[in-house]
């Protein structure tokens, strides 16, 4: 299941790992992805901070950590292949992987019917 | 998804077309237009430049210029004031781009004017059409009436397939070379054609009555090689094809020689020319062909993957403290997988294959200086 941010990131969690990705309401809204600029492995992130860069033909956007934590791996198939993250937002179009720092941090994030009332 | 932008926004003839369409719609130069339509915008480019993209330009300026005299070569004359082009020089049926400019040698606007035989017909920027016609208006009155066409959509079908669409409506726009411009029929209707684009691909641009302007365009996207594109495609286009936008790459702070637009200007208007000067600025501009300009416009070609973007300050060094110039429009060129951008560098830097340093997310990304266009131009020119 998933959980979501409001900036429309979604994460999905197995056991301390958070898998991160952009919405499939994201990624529409984008348009078509020519780059995508992942952190490094190994980077501690807080909870908001700029982790990836997406970027359209048009525009660049930023991807926030939905919780503190250290990268642990990045989906380098996205690196080559922007366009995954058109084609399977929530699929292969994940961009990187968090080790939980906090728990309790996961209590903001939101369930879906949460998330899709925000962009209604 | 389609969704409403502001309420105050003018739309074009073709409003409902593109919201049917599905099209993405934002607010540009006042008008509320397609920016994409579900296909996208690499598939609307990569389109374009192998079969055919249908774009709604009808928010540009189209302005017809006449003299009060009724002969065109004093509406010519008048018009040269203004801009540095040879207008006096133009033959009938053929278009050419120009510039009018401020006494500073700066650029006021990026134009095309076409001789219909007995007017001129001025194509102008939608940002900047009020503007150019005030300034029309201020400087020519006396001599010209200046007539904005207001009741007219302006569509541009662009790409290798183009020509084989239109000539199944009329036939005679296969004669018709790079810049040519004839009133043809289309669907029963007089419309004013001519062979000219902003993507580098040949192409026409056909300017026709508002109420017939929709019947037109979904007449022509029966044709499977016909794919309405949008705004984006047009920009990443016309960046590839090295073609300058206004209020991003030319602007009144910048000259027509920094611009590299010197090519624009005739012979006959240049220093020695039968014509020469007379047009606001014109003594920097003219001494800048002649002793070159300080700063120019060039390619750049970021190295790796990531987009620099318009507004990114260069460096001469990766180390640099001062900038040297700014990128002016930058992005994906999609034909051509990478990214590519225009900027000012100084004319030290100018060459290609000169490697600068672009501001990029609080790194220095390095860029070559490279030739423009960045594809191929495939004008019919013969």
């Amino acid at each position: 299941m998933l959980k979501f941010t409001p900036d429309h990131e979604w994460v999905r969690l197995d056991g301390d790992v958070a898998t991160v990705g952009i919405t499939n309401f994201a990624q529409d809204k984008l348009g078509d992805l020519v780059f995508v600029e992942l952190p490094s492995v190994g980077t501690k992130l807080e909870k908001g901070a700029a982790a990836a860069i997406v970027e359209s033909v048009k525009a660049a956007s930023d991807v926030y950590a939905p919780v503190s934590g250290e990268v642990i791996e990045v989906n380098a198939k996205v690196g080559n292949e922007p366009a995954l993250v058109n084609s399977a937002p929530t699929g292969e179009g994940w961009l990187f992987k968090l080790k939980i720092a906090d728990a309790t941090e996961l209590a903001a994030l939101l369930d879906e019917a949460a998330y899709n009332a925000t962009i209604a | 998804m389609a969704q409403a932008t502001e309420p105050l926004l003018k739309r074009t003839p073709l409003h409902a077309m593109h919201v049917r369409l599905g099209a993405r719609m934002v607010a540009f130069a006042g008008y509320d237009m397609p920016v994409q339509y579900p296909a996208g915008i690499i598939k609307e480019h990569l389109h374009t430049r192998t079969a055919a993209g249908l774009f709604d330009v009808s928010h540009m300026g189209q302005i017809i210029v006449r003299a009060r005299s009724g002969r065109l070569e004093d509406a010519a004359r008048a018009l040269e004031a203004l801009v540095p082009a040879d207008v006096l020089g133009l033959a009938e049926g053929r278009q050419r781009y120009a510039l009018f400019t401020n006494p500073a040698g700066g650029i006021l606007d990026d134009l095309m004017v076409a001789h219909l035989g007995d007017h001129l017909r001025l194509v102008v920027n939608a940002a900047c059409k009020d503007t150019d016609e005030a300034h029309l208006r201020a400087r020519l009155a006396e001599e010209c009436t200046i007539d904005p066409l207001r009741d007219h959509a302006l569509v541009a079908l662009q790409g290798p397939s183009a020509e084989a669409v239109l000539a199944a409506f009329a036939p005679e726009i296969r004669s018709m070379r790079f810049m040519d411009i004839r009133t043809l029929h289309l669907l029963g209707e007089a419309c004013v054609v001519s062979r000219s684009g902003y993507t580098g691909e040949d192409g026409f641009e056909i300017s026709i009555k508002a109420d017939r302007a929709a019947i037109f365009c979904d007449t022509l996207l029966q044709n499977a090689n016909v794919m309405p594109a949008g705004l984006g495609a047009r920009d990443s286009l016309r960046l590839e094809a090295g073609l300058c936008l206004y209020g991003s790459d030319l602007d009144p702070a910048t000259t027509p020689v920094e611009a590299a637009l010197e090519w624009s200007i005739g012979k006959a208007r240049r220093t020695g020319g039968a014509r020469s000067g007379g047009f606001p600025g014109a003594e920097i501009i003219l001494g800048q062909i002649d002793r070159g300009a300080p700063r120019r416009r060039v390619g750049l070609k970021p190295e790796g993957r990531a987009p620099v973007r318009g507004g990114a300050a260069l460096f001469g060094r990766a180390d640099g403290a001062v900038p040297i110039g700014a990128v002016t429009s930058g992005g994906f060129g999609v034909s051509l997988g990478a990214p590519i951008a225009m900027g000012y560098v100084p004319a030290a830097q100018a060459t290609p294959g000169s490697r600068l340093f672009a501001e990029l997310r609080g790194r220095r990304q390095a860029l070559q200086v490279c030739p423009l266009p960045f594809v191929p131009l495939r004008y019919k020119r013969a």
